[in-house]
């Protein structure tokens, strides 16, 4: 069993969703970033997306743009992204790791280097935002063939007939966007989240994640009780970029703060539901 | 590389020209980009849709343009017969409103009630909201910061035009960053809005439909020139930043063996100094902005600032169409410095009393290069893009005059 399926298989067993948690790589400098890495699954991260920076993120708003640049700005590149996850998988051999980004670095890169060099890196799943299935043979199937998860983005505009063609080739989990827009902007209301998310059952039974608009351990919470797993991102770059002093430099405050949040969050997530499902189907 | 039958029949049906163009777009856009392209197909086979743009491009843009014997020019450069595509003439002064009509036309059948669209130099900006003005829809055009400075005089037109020009300060406050920008807002406004793309780029169908709408500049050649010369031109040359007009004037051309084409590309202070926009003649293949084609790039994928003189051209890529014309060297694609431009800037305006925008300087300047070694009976067309009012600033401030 792949370590993204092991760790839904769990968390069903445990009765509660899951708290993925997404940061850019090398933001704000290599070191601070494979620390604060290094915590994320005692702070209560279940999953971790790791974000692959980019010049031109179109699908991101202002918050991880600008953590994206923050990270190139220190020398961040692929190659290395991929060497602070294999870093991080000696001493983790359990947490999913998720590589997210846009496709010109890996194309560039090279795809079989990158899904060879990926795989012995540790990573388990990839998401990049600009390969639609569409072009499915690009990245998606050789990523397969890989033993990489490659996983989708349903949004607010896949309706019943485009969602087959998302799930074709889908692995991991599915990953909601809650709304249409970009990271960090707006938030969608708990109602809508859970209708698309009753919606989604219907054509798969991969695990959902739902992202985009969730800065509140609140938010967590009422995203929890109807999803499987719940995605962070711009609030927690946020909380980066507020403990940078003058010169961006990473204050001594950035790594507790970046901590915080995250068991916060996880807090929220792991109450969500008050009977766990498996209890509730045991008693029964 | 081994031709294909035809160099006029891309792209495929999944957008591709040979590996470049597709659909590389966040999957919130994939059902509009789909939705573009079943409304075009629709609108390609209507020939009420045809009708419309017809009598808008005569009665409205002024079109045909004329095919311009450039008689000074000529006689100066001691070579080839030049002629030039006047697109400078056009209402709005370039050849950006053929597409920007064509463009409006089908957001109107497909109901769309706000346009945004991304400007470099601010002639798409200015085309575009002048279409918005005609038709009474709202626009948004979004502009690099960078680019607001050095073209004011566009950013007051949209202005007057009623368009509201959002100022982009991410990355390098540019073109491409502008187009980042246009993207945003689209995928946060999927139910109302129509992303009006001003090149032969973007996620397919955009870089097909850009192309069909300007291919006017040279299906109006071929009849020009056949009244003019009674038969076809042996040299086409025009500037090349994502693309249009080039393609546009090439690719009625493009199954006609004996005519050669030539793309300019903005090089800058030089290729070898890395400050430039010449992305094919100094990037590699790249997935930007919904298509895969030439970019400027590092190592690592990450797309580098540009340079050019002039605004419009000043962007990391090109269309993916070239791209492939490129690879099978149907095109050839050459290096023109700001300098170079500068001078044919110069040149044109003194000798013929056409102020030309720096854009197509560059092609001209190509022109003067070649000119004199080919015969006199050797027809070249350039196509002169746009007018140069809109660069008096930059020429004056580069000439070191102050206005």
């Amino acid at each position: 069993m792949s370590r993204i399926a092991a760790r839904f298989a769990q968390l069903r067993a445990a009765g509660r969703a899951g708290l993925v948690t997404y940061l850019s790589c090398g933001d704000p400098d290599r070191v601070t970033f494979e620390k604060i890495l290094a915590h994320l699954p005692k702070a209560g991260a279940d999953l971790i997306e790791i974000g692959m920076p980019f010049s031109d993120p179109m699908a991101d708003g202002p918050a991880i743009q600008a953590a994206s640049l923050r990270a190139l700005k220190s020398g961040m590149t692929l190659a290395k992204t991929l060497d602070v996850l294999r870093r991080f998988r000696k001493a983790d051999r359990d947490t999913p790791v998720i590589l997210m980004g846009y496709y010109n670095p890996i194309y560039r890169y090279g795809v079989p280097r990158f899904l060879k060099d990926a795989k012995a890196a540790g990573c388990d799943g990839l998401i990049v935002v600009d390969l639609p299935p569409e072009h499915d043979d690009e990245l998606c199937l050789p990523a397969r063939q890989a033993g990489i998860d490659f996983v989708r983005l349903a949004t607010p505009t896949s309706d019943d007939k485009r969602l087959p063609v998302i799930l074709t080739n889908a692995g991991g989990f599915l990953y909601y966007v809650a709304i249409a827009g970009i990271t960090g902007t707006k938030s969608a209301r708990a109602e809508v989240v859970a209708a698309a998310v009753a919606r989604l059952r219907r054509h798969t039974a991969l695990p959902i994640a739902v992202g985009f608009g969730i800065r509140t351990p609140a938010q967590a919470v009422k995203v929890a009780r109807v999803a499987d797993a719940a995605v962070i991102g711009s609030a927690l770059v946020e909380t980066i970029a507020k403990n940078l002093d003058k010169r961006g430099k990473a204050k001594a405050t950035l790594l507790p703060a970046v901590l915080k949040d995250v068991a916060a969050l996880a807090s929220g997530v792991r109450k969500a539901r008050p009977r766990p499902r498996n209890q509730a189907r045991a008693a029964q | 590389m081994a031709g294909p039958n035809t160099f006029r029949g891309g792209p495929d049906d999944r957008g591709l020209f040979g590996i470049h163009g597709g659909r590389f777009v966040a999957e919130t856009l994939m059902p509009l980009v789909l939705e573009v392209e079943r409304a075009y197909e629709t609108a390609k086979r209507d020939p009420g849709f045809a009708a419309e743009l017809r009598y808008y491009l005569e009665h409205y843009v002024g079109r045909p343009s004329p095919l311009y014997f450039a008689e000074r020019l000529t006689r100066h450069c001691r070579g080839a017969k030049i002629y030039l595509k006047r697109e400078d003439l056009n209402h709005t002064g370039a050849h950006k409103v053929n597409n920007t009509l064509g463009q409006i036309l089908l957001a109107r059948r497909m109901g769309k009630r706000r346009i945004i669209a991304e400007t470099g130099a601010g002639q798409h900006g200015v085309a575009t909201a002048t279409v918005c003005a005609l038709f009474d829809l709202p626009c948004v055009v979004y502009m690099g910061a960078t680019d607001i400075e050095r073209q004011k005089p566009n950013v007051f037109r949209m202005k007057l035009l009623g368009a509201e020009v959002r100022p982009v300060t991410s990355g390098t406050a540019t073109l491409k960053d502008a187009m980042n920008e246009a993207l945003r807002d689209w995928v946060a406004n999927v139910d109302d809005t129509y992303y009006l793309i001003g090149t032969v780029a973007g996620p397919h169908p955009y870089p097909a439909m850009v192309r069909d709408f300007q291919t006017v500049i040279g299906d109006e050649v071929r009849v020009q020139m056949m009244r003019a010369e009674e038969r076809l031109p042996d040299t086409l040359i025009a500037c090349v930043g994502g693309g249009s007009n080039a393609m546009g004037l090439f690719h009625p051309f493009l199954d006609e063996p004996t005519v050669t084409m030539i793309g300019v590309e903005a090089a800058g202070e030089g290729i070898s100094t890395g400050r430039h926009a010449a992305s094919l003649n100094g990037g590699a293949p790249g997935v930007l902005h919904g298509n895969r084609s030439y970019y400027l790039q590092d190592a690592d994928g990450q797309i580098l600032d540009t340079h050019s003189i002039s605004a419009g051209l000043d962007y990391p890529g090109v269309g993916p169409e070239h791209a492939w014309l490129f690879e099978h060297r149907r095109v050839a694609y050459v290096p023109v410095t700001d300098r170079e431009a500068l001078a044919a800037f110069q040149l044109l305006t003194r000798l013929e009393g056409i102020i030309p925008a720096l854009e197509s300087a560059h092609a001209v300047a190509e022109v003067a290069k070649r000119a004199p070694n080919l015969p006199r009976d050797h027809l070249v067309v350039i196509n002169l893009s746009g007018r140069g009012d809109k660069d008096v600033d930059t020429v004056a401030a580069t000439l070191g005059v102050k206005l």
